[in-house]
C-alpha cells in the first residue's frame, strides 16, 4: 500500500515560474445594463474567444438577431436566458492577458436575484457596477453598491455605459457621478473608479474612445490590469480551521505510526514550526511539531495555504476545530451579531431554528432579534422590522448552541462570515457577516495548559 | 517583510485542496469521478495533496462508455494501482444487456447512456457525493455550475434553484437519496490544467501527444479508426461509427485535445509530442478545447440538457 508520498524535488529546485496572479472580479447592474454585452466586449476585444464560440455567436444571430452578433449570448448559457434575454444565475467566465489571470462573475440584476450578486461578490477583489447613462443611478444600483461595500469588495468600477446613447456628454457623466458621489461616504468602499464607456461598440472597454477627449483615465482592461490588490488575505492572527484529521490507517512506514495532523486551510495569519497554539474550544495550548505537505514539511505557511499540523501533545482536536495564535486571540461565545443578507422566498424569523456553518464547523442557531433593516432608497437603517424578506440586508442577533470563535468580518472575511441553512429542506437561506466581538475567547480550561 | 504570496497555480490548488477536504468532512461515502483524462489527472494530485500520507479516502469511480481508446483504460488502471485506491467500473454494456439503458434508434454515440449507468452506481454503492474534473471554462452550461452542485433523488440540476455558494462555505446537507457533485476545478482552464500537469510532473496517457493514426471526416471532425471487429458472429460494438464510403480516411500525425471516447472525440492534427508542445499549442489555439467534441456540438443546450437528466 503506497502510504507515504512519493518524493518529488522541492519546489526551489524547479524552474522559477513568473507569477501571475488572479484578480476575481464581480459585474453587477440592473436588466438592461449590459453587463453580458460588457464581458462579451472584455473577451472580444482582448482576443480571449475563440473561433468556434465567435462561429456559434453568428450561428445565432442569423437565426434570432436579425444578423446582428449580439455578444450576451456569450454568457448566457441556458436555453431559458437566451430565449428571455436575460442572466438568471452567476455564470464565471475566464481570461488571461500577459499581466494577469481574471475570474469574472456575471451575476445577474434583477431584484429576485440578489442572491446571486452576493454570491458572485463574496470572493471578489473587484466590482464593477453597471449604470445605464440614460437612466443614471438607479435605486439597483444603490444596492449593488451597498452590497459591494457590505461584502468588503476592496475595489469598486463604476462603469457608466450607453454613453453613445446620451451624445459622449461629459456633463451627464459627471452627473452619475456626483449622484454616487452623494451615498458613497456611508459605505465602507475606499477606491472608486468611474468610466465612461459603451459596451456595445467597445470604447474604453479594451481601446481607448475617440469619443471622450475628456475622459484622462485608462480603459476598463487596462485599469483591472493595473488595479494595485494587496494581499486580500489576513497575514497578522493564525487561524487553522480544522477539516479532517489525517490519521493514516496501518501504515507500512513506522514512523507514521503516531502520525496526527490536523488538515485544514489557513484562514488568517502565518504559522511556524515551534510556534505555540492554542485548540479551540478545549483551550489547550501546545506547539507545532510539523507543517505537513505533500511535498515534504516546511517551516512556516501563511493563508491562504492548505495544510496539516502535527503538534507536541495529544490534544483533543476534530472537525470543527480551530488552530489559532496564543498572541491574537479571537472573539468567541453563543451570543452573536452580524449583518445579514437574506437569499430565500421564506423569510427570515426571529425564534426560528437554522443551521449555522462557520469555516469548517457547523452549529444550530436561533435568531433572537432582528435589529434593523437597510432601507435601499436611503440607505438608511430602518430599526425593528417585523421580518426581513428575500433580497433585504439588515443586522440580527443570534444565540448557538455551542461557541463559536470568531473575528470581525472587517478584519477577516474567512473567520467572519457564516451561512444560515433551513432545517428540513437544507436550503442555504442567508449569508452573514459577524460584528467585532465584544472580548475574546476565555477558553473553558486555561489550567490544561500544558 | 517577504512575499507571502501565491501565484496563480497555487491558488486554484489550495481552494481545490480545501473542497476536497471538505468532502471527506461532510460526506458518509463520497466517490471521485476518474477516467484516464488530464482534467481527473489532475484531481488525483490535488487529492494526494489533501489526504497524504493518509490513504486517500474515496473510491474511484469511472463510466465506460464500451468505445474507449485502450491507451486511457490501461493508464487508468495503472494509476489507481499505483495509488493504492479502490477502482469500480460499471459500464454501458452492462446496462444495456441489463436493461436498465436503452439507446435511442440510430443513435451511434453512447455519451447519453452513461447518465443511467452513472446513476446506478451511485444508487448501487449509496454514494452521497461524486468528486468530477469538470471545468467551468468547458462550456457555457457548465459556467453556471456550483462547486457544490446539489442533485434530486433523480440526480437532476436545476440550474434556476442551485444553493448559493459564498466565500468558501459549502453547503453539502442531503436528504435521504439526493446527492451532490463537487468540482474542485471549477476555477481551472485548459491552460491552468497543463500548467500544473507540467509543474507536478504528472504523467499523462500517451494518446495526449503527437502519434500516427488512421482517422476518417465526418462531421467536420478527424475521427479515429475504431478497431477491427473481434468477432463477426456478434453485432458489432461499432456499428455505425465506421467510415461510410463517402467519408475520406486519412493516416495523421495528431493526438487528442480532450477525450471522451473514440466515437466522439476528435483527433487534432499537431505535432506536440512534449507538454511544452502542448501549452505553446494550447496558448496559440483558436478554437476551444470543447470545439473537437461531438457530443457537444448537437445543439445551442446539448450539455445543459444532458445535465439536467444527471450527467455530471
Amino acid at each position: 500500500m503506497p502510504t507515504a508520498a512519493p518524493h518529488f524535488p522541492p519546489s526551489s529546485s524547479r524552474a522559477p515560474v513568473p507569477v501571475v496572479d488572479i484578480l476575481r472580479l464581480n459585474t453587477c447592474g440592473s436588466v438592461d445594463d449590459g453587463k453580458s454585452t460588457l464581458i462579451g466586449r472584455l473577451l472580444y476585444d482582448s482576443k480571449s474567444l475563440m473561433e468556434d464560440q465567435i462561429e456559434a455567436l453568428e450561428r445565432s444571430a442569423d437565426i434570432t438577431g436579425g444578423g446582428q452578433i449580439n455578444l450576451a449570448n456569450l454568457t448566457d448559457g441556458l436555453r431559458a436566458e437566451r430565449e428571455q434575454g436575460i442572466t438568471i444565475d452567476v455564470a464565471y467566465r475566464y481570461f488571461a492577458t500577459p499581466r494577469r489571470k481574471f475570474i469574472i462573475a456575471d451575476t445577474p440584476g434583477h431584484v429576485q436575484y440578489t442572491r446571486n450578486m452576493v454570491t458572485g461578490a463574496s470572493t471578489a477583489n473587484l466590482a464593477i457596477v453597471l449604470v445605464d447613462a440614460r437612466a443614471g443611478v438607479i435605486e439597483q444600483s444603490r444596492r449593488h453598491t451597498a452590497i459591494a461595500s457590505l461584502l468588503r469588495i476592496p475595489h469598486l468600477v463604476v462603469a457608466v455605459n450607453k454613453m453613445d446613447l446620451v451624445d459622449w456628454s461629459e456633463a451627464r457623466f459627471n452627473e452619475i457621478r456626483e449622484q454616487f458621489e452623494e451615498f458613497l461616504p456611508r459605505l465602507d468602499i475606499k477606491d472608486v473608479k468611474f468610466i465612461p464607456l459603451s459596451a456595445l461598440n467597445g470604447d474604453n472597454v479594451v481601446e481607448p474612445s475617440p469619443h471622450t477627449p475628456w475622459y484622462v483615465g485608462p480603459t476598463l482592461l487596462g485599469h483591472l490590469e493595473t488595479v494595485h490588490i494587496a494581499s486580500d488575505w489576513n497575514l497578522s492572527a493564525f487561524r487553522l480551521p480544522v477539516q479532517w484529521v489525517n490519521r493514516p490507517n496501518n501504515p507500512t512506514d513506522p514512523r507514521l505510526h503516531d502520525f496526527r495532523g490536523f488538515s485544514g486551510q489557513i484562514a488568517g495569519g502565518i504559522v511556524r514550526t515551534g510556534q505555540k497554539v492554542m485548540a479551540l474550544p478545549g483551550g489547550v495550548i501546545s506547539s507545532v511539531k510539523e507543517i505537513h505537505t505533500f511535498d515534504g514539511p516546511v517551516a512556516e505557511a501563511f493563508c491562504p495555504q492548505s495544510v496539516s499540523l502535527v503538534l507536541e501533545h495529544d490534544v483533543d482536536v476534530s472537525r470543527g476545530s480551530m488552530l489559532v495564535g496564543v498572541d491574537a486571540l479571537p472573539g468567541g461565545g453563543t451570543e452573536l451579531s452580524a449583518k445579514i443578507c437574506w437569499m430565500h422566498a421564506r423569510p427570515l424569523q426571529r425564534g426560528k431554528k437554522y443551521f449555522l456553518k462557520h469555516t469548517s464547523s457547523t452549529v444550530q442557531a436561533i435568531v433572537t432579534e432582528i435589529e434593523s433593516r437597510l432601507d435601499m432608497a436611503t440607505l438608511e437603517a430602518q430599526p425593528n422590522p417585523a421580518e426581513l424578506t428575500i433580497n433585504d440586508l439588515g443586522e440580527i442577533r443570534l444565540r448557538t448552541a455551542k461557541p463559536l470563535f470568531y473575528d470581525g468580518y472587517a478584519t477577516n472575511r474567512l473567520t467572519g462570515s457564516f451561512i444560515l441553512i433551513e432545517q428540513g429542506t437544507n436550503a442555504t437561506v442567508g449569508a452573514g457577516m459577524l460584528l467585532p466581538p465584544g472580548e475574546v475567547v476565555r477558553p473553558e480550561h486555561t489550567d490544561y495548559a500544558i | 517583510m517577504k512575499g507571502y504570496h501565491l501565484d496563480h497555480l497555487q491558488h486554484l490548488e489550495t481552494e481545490a485542496m480545501h473542497i476536497m477536504r471538505e468532502v471527506a468532512g461532510e460526506f458518509e461515502r463520497p466517490a471521485l469521478l476518474f477516467s484516464g483524462g488530464k482534467d481527473s489527472i489532475c484531481l488525483l494530485r490535488l487529492a494526494e495533496k489533501a489526504f497524504r500520507p493518509s490513504d486517500i479516502p474515496l473510491p474511484f469511480l469511472n463510466v465506460e462508455t464500451g468505445h474507449e481508446f485502450p491507451e486511457l483504460i490501461e493508464f487508468r488502471d495503472r494509476r489507481a494501482k499505483q495509488l493504492g485506491a479502490k477502482l469500480i467500473v460499471r459500464t454501458v454494456d452492462q446496462a444495456l444487456a441489463n436493461g436498465t439503458a436503452t439507446q435511442a434508434p440510430g443513435e451511434v454515440s453512447r455519451n447519453k447512456l452513461q447518465i443511467p449507468v452513472l446513476l446506478g452506481a451511485i444508487e448501487e454503492f449509496r454514494f452521497d457525493c461524486a468528486i468530477g474534473g469538470a471545468r467551468r471554462d468547458e462550456e457555457k452550461a457548465r459556467a453556471k455550475e456550483r462547486f457544490f452542485s446539489f442533485r434530486d433523488s433523480f440526480g437532476q440540476w436545476d440550474p434556476k434553484n442551485q444553493r448559493p455558494e459564498i466565500w468558501n462555505l459549502y453547503n453539502g446537507r442531503l436528504n435521504a437519496g439526493e446527492n451532490m457533485r463537487v468540482f474542485p476545478l471549477s476555477n481551472w482552464t485548459e491552460m491552468d490544467v497543463w500548467e500544473y500537469i507540467k509543474r507536478e510532473h504528472l504523467e499523462v496517457p500517451k494518446i495526449y501527444f503527437s502519434h500516427t493514426r488512421e482517422c476518417f471526416r465526418r462531421g467536420g471532425q478527424w475521427l479515429p479508426l475504431p478497431p477491427p471487429q473481434a468477432d463477426a458472429t456478434k453485432p458489432d460494438p461499432y456499428a455505425g461509427a465506421r467510415p461510410k464510403p463517402n467519408e475520406p480516411v486519412k493516416t495523421m500525425v495528431c493526438r487528442v485535445r480532450t477525450i471522451a471516447d473514440m466515437i466522439s472525440t476528435g483527433m487534432i492534427e499537431s505535432p506536440a509530442d512534449t507538454v511544452d508542445d502542448i501549452i505553446a499549442e494550447v496558448a496559440a489555439a483558436r478554437v476551444t478545447e470543447r470545439g473537437s467534441r461531438a457530443d457537444d456540438k448537437a445543439s445551442e443546450a446539448a450539455m445543459e440538457d444532458r445535465k439536467k437528466a444527471g450527467y455530471f
